[in-house]
Protein backbone atom coordinates (compact mmCIF):
# COMPACT_ATOMS: atom_id res chain seq x y z
CA UNK A 1 0.00 0.00 0.00
CA UNK A 2 1.31 3.73 -0.35
CA UNK A 3 0.21 6.08 1.44
CA UNK A 4 0.38 10.57 0.33
CA UNK A 5 -0.72 13.17 1.86
CA UNK A 6 -2.01 15.79 -0.60
CA UNK A 7 -1.03 19.20 0.16
CA UNK A 8 -3.56 21.50 -2.10
CA UNK A 9 -6.37 20.61 -4.52
CA UNK A 10 -3.56 21.13 -7.25
CA UNK A 11 -1.53 18.52 -5.61
CA UNK A 12 -4.90 16.26 -5.15
CA UNK A 13 -5.90 17.14 -9.04
CA UNK A 14 -1.63 15.66 -10.12
CA UNK A 15 -1.99 12.68 -8.03
CA UNK A 16 -5.09 11.42 -8.81
CA UNK A 17 -3.98 11.90 -12.66
CA UNK A 18 -0.90 9.71 -11.99
CA UNK A 19 -3.18 6.75 -10.85
CA UNK A 20 -6.58 7.40 -10.27
CA UNK A 21 -7.50 3.78 -8.16
CA UNK A 22 -5.91 6.01 -5.37
CA UNK A 23 -8.59 6.16 -2.56
CA UNK A 24 -9.33 9.63 -1.00
CA UNK A 25 -8.99 9.30 2.99
CA UNK A 26 -11.06 12.38 4.40
CA UNK A 27 -11.91 12.04 8.31
CA UNK A 28 -12.26 8.10 8.28
CA UNK A 29 -14.83 7.53 10.19
CA UNK A 30 -16.28 4.78 7.30
CA UNK A 31 -13.17 4.41 5.43
CA UNK A 32 -11.73 3.20 8.98
CA UNK A 33 -14.29 0.68 9.99
CA UNK A 34 -13.63 -1.10 6.37
CA UNK A 35 -9.71 -1.13 6.52
CA UNK A 36 -10.07 -2.43 9.84
CA UNK A 37 -12.42 -5.49 9.48
CA UNK A 38 -10.66 -6.03 6.02
CA UNK A 39 -13.79 -5.02 4.13
CA UNK A 40 -11.86 -2.49 1.61
CA UNK A 41 -9.00 -3.26 -0.68
CA UNK A 42 -6.29 -0.58 -0.01
CA UNK A 43 -3.37 -0.12 -2.12
CA UNK A 44 -2.89 3.22 -2.53
CA UNK A 45 -4.38 6.00 -0.52
CA UNK A 46 -4.26 10.00 -0.56
CA UNK A 47 -5.14 11.68 3.08
CA UNK A 48 -6.73 14.92 1.77
CA UNK A 49 -7.62 16.37 5.37
CA UNK A 50 -4.50 18.75 5.30
CA UNK A 51 -5.70 20.52 2.32
CA UNK A 52 -6.37 23.89 3.80
CA UNK A 53 -8.98 25.12 0.55
CA UNK A 54 -10.94 22.07 1.46
CA UNK A 55 -11.19 22.91 5.03
CA UNK A 56 -12.42 26.50 4.58
CA UNK A 57 -16.09 27.66 3.96
CA UNK A 58 -17.27 31.30 3.47
CA UNK A 59 -20.48 33.14 3.35
CA UNK A 60 -21.46 35.02 -0.10
CA UNK A 61 -24.68 37.02 -1.25
CA UNK A 62 -27.22 34.42 -0.96
CA UNK A 63 -24.82 31.19 -0.47
CA UNK A 64 -22.75 29.57 1.57
CA UNK A 65 -19.72 27.81 -0.12
CA UNK A 66 -18.51 24.79 2.35
CA UNK A 67 -15.44 22.91 1.74
CA UNK A 68 -15.42 19.10 1.70
CA UNK A 69 -13.20 18.79 4.51
CA UNK A 70 -15.33 20.87 6.81
CA UNK A 71 -16.26 18.55 9.72
CA UNK A 72 -19.99 18.08 10.92
CA UNK A 73 -18.34 19.77 14.48
CA UNK A 74 -17.63 23.03 12.30
CA UNK A 75 -21.07 22.85 10.97
CA UNK A 76 -22.80 22.03 14.14
CA UNK A 77 -21.55 25.00 16.23
CA UNK A 78 -20.60 28.21 15.22
CA UNK A 79 -21.82 30.56 12.44
CA UNK A 80 -22.94 27.64 9.74
CA UNK A 81 -25.42 26.71 12.66
CA UNK A 82 -27.49 29.67 12.28
CA UNK A 83 -27.14 30.35 8.49
CA UNK A 84 -27.87 26.73 7.90
CA UNK A 85 -29.94 25.44 11.01
CA UNK A 86 -31.31 22.37 9.35
CA UNK A 87 -27.78 21.12 8.60
CA UNK A 88 -25.99 22.09 12.36
CA UNK A 89 -29.19 19.95 13.33
CA UNK A 90 -28.66 17.03 11.37
CA UNK A 91 -24.67 17.38 12.03
CA UNK A 92 -25.76 17.53 15.44
CA UNK A 93 -27.43 13.73 15.59
CA UNK A 94 -24.29 12.21 13.69
CA UNK A 95 -22.56 9.54 15.82
CA UNK A 96 -20.49 11.16 18.75
CA UNK A 97 -18.54 14.28 19.32
CA UNK A 98 -15.58 12.33 18.43
CA UNK A 99 -16.83 11.02 15.52
CA UNK A 100 -17.99 15.03 14.30
CA UNK A 101 -14.60 16.11 15.23
CA UNK A 102 -13.38 14.53 12.11
CA UNK A 103 -16.45 13.71 9.59
CA UNK A 104 -16.75 15.60 7.33
CA UNK A 105 -19.85 17.29 4.91
CA UNK A 106 -17.82 15.66 1.32
CA UNK A 107 -17.27 12.27 3.67
CA UNK A 108 -21.01 12.02 3.97
CA UNK A 109 -22.00 12.90 0.19
CA UNK A 110 -19.62 10.81 -1.16
CA UNK A 111 -19.88 7.46 0.82
CA UNK A 112 -23.51 8.21 -0.01
CA UNK A 113 -25.04 6.00 2.37
CA UNK A 114 -29.04 5.80 2.42
CA UNK A 115 -28.89 7.29 5.97
CA UNK A 116 -26.43 9.82 5.24
CA UNK A 117 -27.90 12.16 7.57
CA UNK A 118 -26.59 15.81 6.03
CA UNK A 119 -28.39 14.58 2.31
CA UNK A 120 -31.61 15.07 3.14
CA UNK A 121 -30.98 18.55 4.02
CA UNK A 122 -28.61 19.32 1.21
CA UNK A 123 -31.84 18.00 -0.89
CA UNK A 124 -34.12 19.87 0.35
CA UNK A 125 -32.11 23.43 -0.14
CA UNK A 126 -30.97 22.63 -3.44
CA UNK A 127 -27.36 22.35 -3.32
CA UNK A 128 -25.03 21.66 -5.57
CA UNK A 129 -21.52 19.67 -5.39
CA UNK A 130 -18.34 21.14 -6.98
CA UNK A 131 -16.41 18.12 -8.67
CA UNK A 132 -13.05 19.13 -9.39
CA UNK A 133 -10.31 16.53 -11.44
CA UNK A 134 -7.39 17.64 -13.44
CA UNK A 135 -9.34 17.90 -16.55
CA UNK A 136 -11.63 20.56 -14.91
CA UNK A 137 -14.37 21.01 -12.75
CA UNK A 138 -17.97 20.49 -13.09
CA UNK A 139 -21.88 21.02 -10.73
CA UNK A 140 -23.66 17.99 -10.06
CA UNK A 141 -27.39 18.67 -7.72
CA UNK A 142 -27.19 16.16 -5.54
CA UNK A 143 -29.30 13.27 -6.75
CA UNK A 144 -26.86 13.94 -9.63
CA UNK A 145 -24.05 12.79 -7.29
CA UNK A 146 -25.77 10.17 -5.18
CA UNK A 147 -26.66 7.25 -7.86
CA UNK A 148 -27.64 4.62 -5.32
CA UNK A 149 -26.74 2.58 -2.02
CA UNK A 150 -23.23 3.87 -1.45
CA UNK A 151 -22.75 4.48 -4.61
CA UNK A 152 -21.70 8.06 -6.83
CA UNK A 153 -21.27 9.19 -10.61
CA UNK A 154 -17.94 10.28 -9.03
CA UNK A 155 -15.04 9.59 -12.11
CA UNK A 156 -12.04 7.81 -10.69
CA UNK A 157 -9.94 11.05 -10.88
CA UNK A 158 -12.25 13.31 -9.53
CA UNK A 159 -13.00 14.70 -5.68
CA UNK A 160 -15.72 16.63 -3.89
CA UNK A 161 -14.53 20.10 -4.09
CA UNK A 162 -16.97 22.04 -2.22
CA UNK A 163 -20.41 22.09 -1.58
CA UNK A 164 -22.69 25.31 -2.59
CA UNK A 165 -25.70 25.65 -0.32
CA UNK A 166 -28.46 28.27 -0.81
CA UNK A 167 -28.99 30.36 2.65
CA UNK A 168 -32.99 30.93 3.08
CA UNK A 169 -35.19 33.13 4.92
CA UNK A 170 -37.52 31.15 7.05
CA UNK A 171 -37.50 28.34 9.61
CA UNK A 172 -36.18 24.95 8.97
CA UNK A 173 -35.88 21.34 10.63
CA UNK A 174 -34.24 18.36 10.87
CA UNK A 175 -35.72 14.59 12.47
CA UNK A 176 -34.24 11.82 13.09
CA UNK A 177 -35.71 8.23 14.86
CA UNK A 178 -33.00 6.06 15.93
CA UNK A 179 -33.01 3.74 18.82
CA UNK A 180 -31.50 6.25 20.97
CA UNK A 181 -30.37 9.75 20.92
CA UNK A 182 -26.79 10.01 20.51
CA UNK A 183 -24.17 7.12 18.42
CA UNK A 184 -27.20 6.34 16.22
CA UNK A 185 -27.59 5.69 12.62
CA UNK A 186 -31.20 6.83 11.60
CA UNK A 187 -34.06 4.03 11.10
CA UNK A 188 -35.59 7.31 9.02
CA UNK A 189 -34.93 11.04 8.99
CA UNK A 190 -36.57 13.96 7.28
CA UNK A 191 -35.15 17.33 6.39
CA UNK A 192 -37.71 20.53 5.82
CA UNK A 193 -36.78 23.91 4.75
CA UNK A 194 -38.79 26.98 3.72
CA UNK A 195 -37.81 30.06 1.91
CA UNK A 196 -40.40 32.94 3.06
CA UNK A 197 -39.57 35.32 0.11
CA UNK A 198 -39.51 32.43 -2.62
CA UNK A 199 -42.78 31.15 -1.08
CA UNK A 200 -40.71 27.76 -1.18
CA UNK A 201 -41.23 24.98 1.15
CA UNK A 202 -38.59 21.44 0.73
CA UNK A 203 -38.49 18.34 2.12
CA UNK A 204 -36.75 15.29 1.78
CA UNK A 205 -36.65 12.23 3.75
CA UNK A 206 -33.75 9.57 4.51
CA UNK A 207 -33.07 6.41 5.10
CA UNK A 208 -36.35 5.13 3.46
CA UNK A 209 -35.02 4.23 -0.19
CA UNK A 210 -32.04 3.64 -2.07
CA UNK A 211 -30.72 7.28 -2.25
CA UNK A 212 -32.79 10.34 0.02
CA UNK A 213 -34.94 11.38 -1.81
CA UNK A 214 -37.55 14.83 -2.63
CA UNK A 215 -40.82 14.46 -1.53
CA UNK A 216 -41.86 16.49 -4.40
CA UNK A 217 -45.76 15.61 -4.38
CA UNK A 218 -45.52 16.27 -0.67
CA UNK A 219 -44.38 19.70 -1.20
CA UNK A 220 -46.49 20.74 -3.89
CA UNK A 221 -49.85 19.95 -1.98
CA UNK A 222 -48.77 21.58 0.93
CA UNK A 223 -47.75 24.73 -0.73
CA UNK A 224 -51.02 25.02 -2.08
CA UNK A 225 -52.18 25.19 1.67
CA UNK A 226 -49.78 27.47 3.49
CA UNK A 227 -50.36 30.90 4.73
CA UNK A 228 -47.04 32.57 4.31
CA UNK A 229 -47.72 35.76 5.75
CA UNK A 230 -49.18 34.00 8.63
CA UNK A 231 -47.19 30.82 8.53
CA UNK A 232 -49.71 28.80 8.82
CA UNK A 233 -50.97 25.60 7.70
CA UNK A 234 -54.96 24.17 6.80
CA UNK A 235 -55.65 21.62 9.47
CA UNK A 236 -57.39 19.74 7.15
CA UNK A 237 -54.33 19.18 4.87
CA UNK A 238 -52.47 16.94 7.54
CA UNK A 239 -53.85 14.07 7.13
CA UNK A 240 -53.65 14.11 3.20
CA UNK A 241 -49.69 15.71 3.20
CA UNK A 242 -48.98 12.71 6.12
CA UNK A 243 -50.27 10.32 3.00
CA UNK A 244 -48.15 12.31 0.44
CA UNK A 245 -44.92 11.77 2.66
CA UNK A 246 -45.42 8.14 3.33
CA UNK A 247 -46.00 7.52 -0.25
CA UNK A 248 -42.46 8.86 -1.56
CA UNK A 249 -40.99 6.23 0.79
CA UNK A 250 -39.75 2.89 -0.60
CA UNK A 251 -38.25 1.52 2.22
CA UNK A 252 -36.91 -2.04 3.27
CA UNK A 253 -36.68 -4.66 5.83
CA UNK A 254 -33.50 -4.48 7.30
CA UNK A 255 -31.39 -5.31 10.74
CA UNK A 256 -32.15 -1.34 11.43
CA UNK A 257 -35.84 -1.47 11.22
CA UNK A 258 -38.76 -2.76 9.84
CA UNK A 259 -40.34 -1.74 6.23
CA UNK A 260 -43.46 -1.15 8.60
CA UNK A 261 -41.93 1.13 10.95
CA UNK A 262 -39.96 2.82 8.36
CA UNK A 263 -43.27 3.97 6.56
CA UNK A 264 -45.44 5.38 10.16
CA UNK A 265 -42.46 6.83 11.30
CA UNK A 266 -41.57 8.99 7.75
CA UNK A 267 -45.12 10.32 7.87
CA UNK A 268 -44.75 11.36 11.58
CA UNK A 269 -41.85 13.00 11.35
CA UNK A 270 -43.22 14.83 8.38
CA UNK A 271 -46.27 16.48 10.05
CA UNK A 272 -44.07 16.93 13.01
CA UNK A 273 -41.86 19.79 11.34
CA UNK A 274 -44.60 20.92 9.52
CA UNK A 275 -46.23 21.43 13.31
CA UNK A 276 -42.47 23.25 14.36
CA UNK A 277 -42.62 25.32 11.51
CA UNK A 278 -46.54 26.90 10.83
CA UNK A 279 -49.28 26.95 13.32
CA UNK A 280 -51.92 25.14 12.70
CA UNK A 281 -55.16 27.14 11.00
CA UNK A 282 -58.75 25.67 11.39
CA UNK B 1 5.55 14.55 -5.89
CA UNK B 2 5.18 17.99 -5.49
CA UNK B 3 4.44 18.33 -1.30
CA UNK B 4 2.99 14.94 -1.41
CA UNK B 5 4.74 12.43 1.16
CA UNK B 6 4.95 8.49 0.22
CA UNK B 7 6.28 7.02 2.99
CA UNK B 8 7.04 3.60 4.10
CA UNK B 9 8.61 5.12 6.85
CA UNK B 10 6.87 7.36 9.24
CA UNK B 11 7.42 9.34 12.52
CA UNK B 12 4.77 10.01 15.43
CA UNK B 13 4.99 12.45 18.18
CA UNK B 14 3.12 11.06 20.98
CA UNK B 15 3.08 12.64 24.75
CA UNK B 16 5.89 14.71 23.34
CA UNK B 17 8.22 12.01 22.67
CA UNK B 18 9.08 10.85 19.00
CA UNK B 19 8.89 7.24 17.63
CA UNK B 20 9.65 5.99 14.31
CA UNK B 21 7.48 3.16 12.86
CA UNK B 22 8.97 1.99 10.24
CA UNK B 23 8.16 -1.68 8.45
CA UNK B 24 4.58 -1.46 9.36
CA UNK B 25 1.75 -2.01 7.29
CA UNK B 26 0.25 1.41 6.27
CA UNK B 27 -2.81 0.50 6.58
CA UNK B 28 -2.76 0.12 10.72
CA UNK B 29 -4.83 2.26 12.74
CA UNK B 30 -3.26 4.89 15.48
CA UNK B 31 -5.19 2.62 18.17
CA UNK B 32 -2.90 -0.64 16.84
CA UNK B 33 0.33 1.28 16.42
CA UNK B 34 0.10 2.86 20.18
CA UNK B 35 -1.14 -0.58 21.47
CA UNK B 36 0.68 -3.50 19.39
CA UNK B 37 3.93 -0.91 18.40
CA UNK B 38 4.31 1.47 21.33
CA UNK B 39 3.17 -0.82 24.21
CA UNK B 40 0.48 2.28 25.63
CA UNK B 41 -2.09 -0.16 26.29
CA UNK B 42 -3.99 2.62 28.32
CA UNK B 43 -6.09 3.47 25.38
CA UNK B 44 -8.58 0.40 24.74
CA UNK B 45 -9.56 -1.71 21.57
CA UNK B 46 -12.99 -3.07 21.84
CA UNK B 47 -15.12 -2.11 18.77
CA UNK B 48 -12.66 -0.51 16.49
CA UNK B 49 -15.53 0.93 14.86
CA UNK B 50 -15.80 4.31 16.47
CA UNK B 51 -18.79 3.48 18.61
CA UNK B 52 -17.22 3.10 21.68
CA UNK B 53 -14.87 5.75 22.78
CA UNK B 54 -12.61 3.45 24.49
CA UNK B 55 -9.76 4.73 22.27
CA UNK B 56 -10.25 8.18 22.90
CA UNK B 57 -7.39 10.34 22.18
CA UNK B 58 -6.38 13.98 21.61
CA UNK B 59 -4.86 14.47 18.15
CA UNK B 60 -3.49 18.20 17.45
CA UNK B 61 -5.98 19.07 20.62
CA UNK B 62 -9.07 17.92 18.55
CA UNK B 63 -10.73 14.72 21.02
CA UNK B 64 -10.54 11.59 18.10
CA UNK B 65 -11.18 7.74 18.53
CA UNK B 66 -7.61 6.63 17.50
CA UNK B 67 -9.13 3.49 16.28
CA UNK B 68 -10.30 5.38 12.97
CA UNK B 69 -7.22 7.15 12.60
CA UNK B 70 -4.78 5.92 9.74
CA UNK B 71 -1.53 6.27 12.00
CA UNK B 72 0.56 7.19 9.11
CA UNK B 73 -1.74 10.29 8.87
CA UNK B 74 -0.95 11.15 12.35
CA UNK B 75 2.60 12.13 11.27
CA UNK B 76 3.18 15.69 12.01
CA UNK B 77 0.82 15.43 14.41
CA UNK B 78 0.46 15.70 18.88
CA UNK B 79 -0.80 12.83 19.56
CA UNK B 80 -1.75 12.91 23.69
CA UNK B 81 -3.07 9.71 25.32
CA UNK B 82 -4.44 8.43 28.79
CA UNK B 83 -0.93 8.04 29.47
CA UNK B 84 -0.38 12.02 29.42
CA UNK B 85 -2.99 12.37 31.63
CA UNK B 86 -1.53 12.02 34.80
CA UNK B 87 1.79 13.44 36.29
CA UNK B 88 3.92 10.54 37.30
CA UNK B 89 1.84 9.34 40.29
CA UNK B 90 0.09 12.36 40.91
CA UNK B 91 -3.49 11.85 39.04
CA UNK B 92 -5.51 14.54 37.55
CA UNK B 93 -8.55 15.83 39.07
CA UNK B 94 -10.66 14.45 36.81
CA UNK B 95 -8.88 10.69 37.63
CA UNK B 96 -9.53 11.64 41.31
CA UNK B 97 -12.99 12.28 40.88
CA UNK B 98 -13.85 9.58 39.43
CA UNK B 99 -12.53 7.80 42.37
CA UNK B 100 -13.95 10.05 45.15
CA UNK B 101 -17.72 9.39 43.39
CA UNK B 102 -16.98 5.57 42.48
CA UNK B 103 -17.62 6.25 38.95
CA UNK B 104 -15.34 3.40 38.10
CA UNK B 105 -16.48 -0.28 37.49
CA UNK B 106 -14.47 -2.86 35.53
CA UNK B 107 -12.55 0.08 34.54
CA UNK B 108 -12.27 -0.56 30.60
CA UNK B 109 -14.53 2.60 29.53
CA UNK B 110 -11.98 4.58 31.85
CA UNK B 111 -9.22 5.87 29.97
CA UNK B 112 -11.09 7.04 26.94
CA UNK B 113 -13.93 8.76 29.88
CA UNK B 114 -10.80 10.59 30.93
CA UNK B 115 -9.64 12.00 27.89
CA UNK B 116 -12.78 13.05 26.61
CA UNK B 117 -13.97 14.55 30.39
CA UNK B 118 -10.55 16.67 30.49
CA UNK B 119 -11.29 17.57 26.59
CA UNK B 120 -14.63 18.72 27.28
CA UNK B 121 -14.60 20.96 31.23
CA UNK B 122 -11.21 22.44 29.13
CA UNK B 123 -14.46 24.09 26.68
CA UNK B 124 -16.97 24.15 28.93
CA UNK B 125 -15.77 24.42 33.03
CA UNK B 126 -19.40 24.85 34.07
CA UNK B 127 -21.85 22.10 32.24
CA UNK B 128 -25.58 21.28 32.79
CA UNK B 129 -26.16 17.60 33.08
CA UNK B 130 -27.43 17.54 29.68
CA UNK B 131 -24.00 19.14 28.33
CA UNK B 132 -22.38 16.60 30.27
CA UNK B 133 -24.56 14.05 28.72
CA UNK B 134 -23.79 15.07 25.49
CA UNK B 135 -20.21 15.12 25.61
CA UNK B 136 -19.58 11.56 27.19
CA UNK B 137 -22.50 9.91 24.57
CA UNK B 138 -19.29 8.31 22.35
CA UNK B 139 -17.76 6.58 25.56
CA UNK B 140 -19.85 3.59 25.79
CA UNK B 141 -19.76 2.22 30.00
CA UNK B 142 -21.69 -1.12 30.15
CA UNK B 143 -21.26 -1.41 34.17
CA UNK B 144 -21.65 1.98 35.68
CA UNK B 145 -25.33 3.31 34.21
CA UNK B 146 -23.31 6.98 33.95
CA UNK B 147 -24.93 8.22 37.21
CA UNK B 148 -21.61 8.35 39.23
CA UNK B 149 -19.64 9.69 35.91
CA UNK B 150 -21.63 12.40 35.13
CA UNK B 151 -21.21 13.23 39.51
CA UNK B 152 -17.86 13.22 38.87
CA UNK B 153 -18.24 15.81 36.27
CA UNK B 154 -20.03 17.98 38.07
CA UNK B 155 -17.36 17.32 41.67
CA UNK B 156 -14.85 18.27 39.33
CA UNK B 157 -16.50 21.55 38.22
CA UNK B 158 -16.76 22.33 41.73
CA UNK B 159 -13.72 21.94 42.70
CA UNK B 160 -12.36 23.83 39.87
CA UNK B 161 -14.26 26.30 40.48
CA UNK B 162 -13.68 26.59 44.18
CA UNK B 163 -10.02 26.28 43.71
CA UNK B 164 -9.97 29.30 41.74
CA UNK B 165 -11.93 31.77 44.03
Amino acid sequence: MDFLIASSTEDLCELLAEDPTRQLLAGGTDFMVEVNFRHRDVSGVIAIDRIEDLKQWRHDGDSVLIGSCVTYREIERGPLSTLIPALAQSARTIGSPQIRNTGTIGGNLATASPAGDMIPVLLALGALVNIRSKSGTRQLQVDELITGVKTNSLQEDEFIESVRVPVLRGPQEFLKVGPRNAMVISVTSLAMVTDIDKEYIGIALGSVSASPCRSKEAEYFISENIDWNNMTVQSGAIENFERLIRESANPIDDHRSSSAYRTHTIGVLGRRALFRIFRLEN
Amino acid sequence: MGNAQESNQYELTVNDSRYVISGAWLGESLLYVLRERLGLYGSKNACEQGECGSCSVMMDDVLVCSCLVLAANAEGREIKTIESVADGSQLSDVQEAFIDTGAIQCGFCTPGLLVTIHDFLASNPEPEESEIKEAISGNLCRCTGYGRIVEAVQLVSIRRSERDT
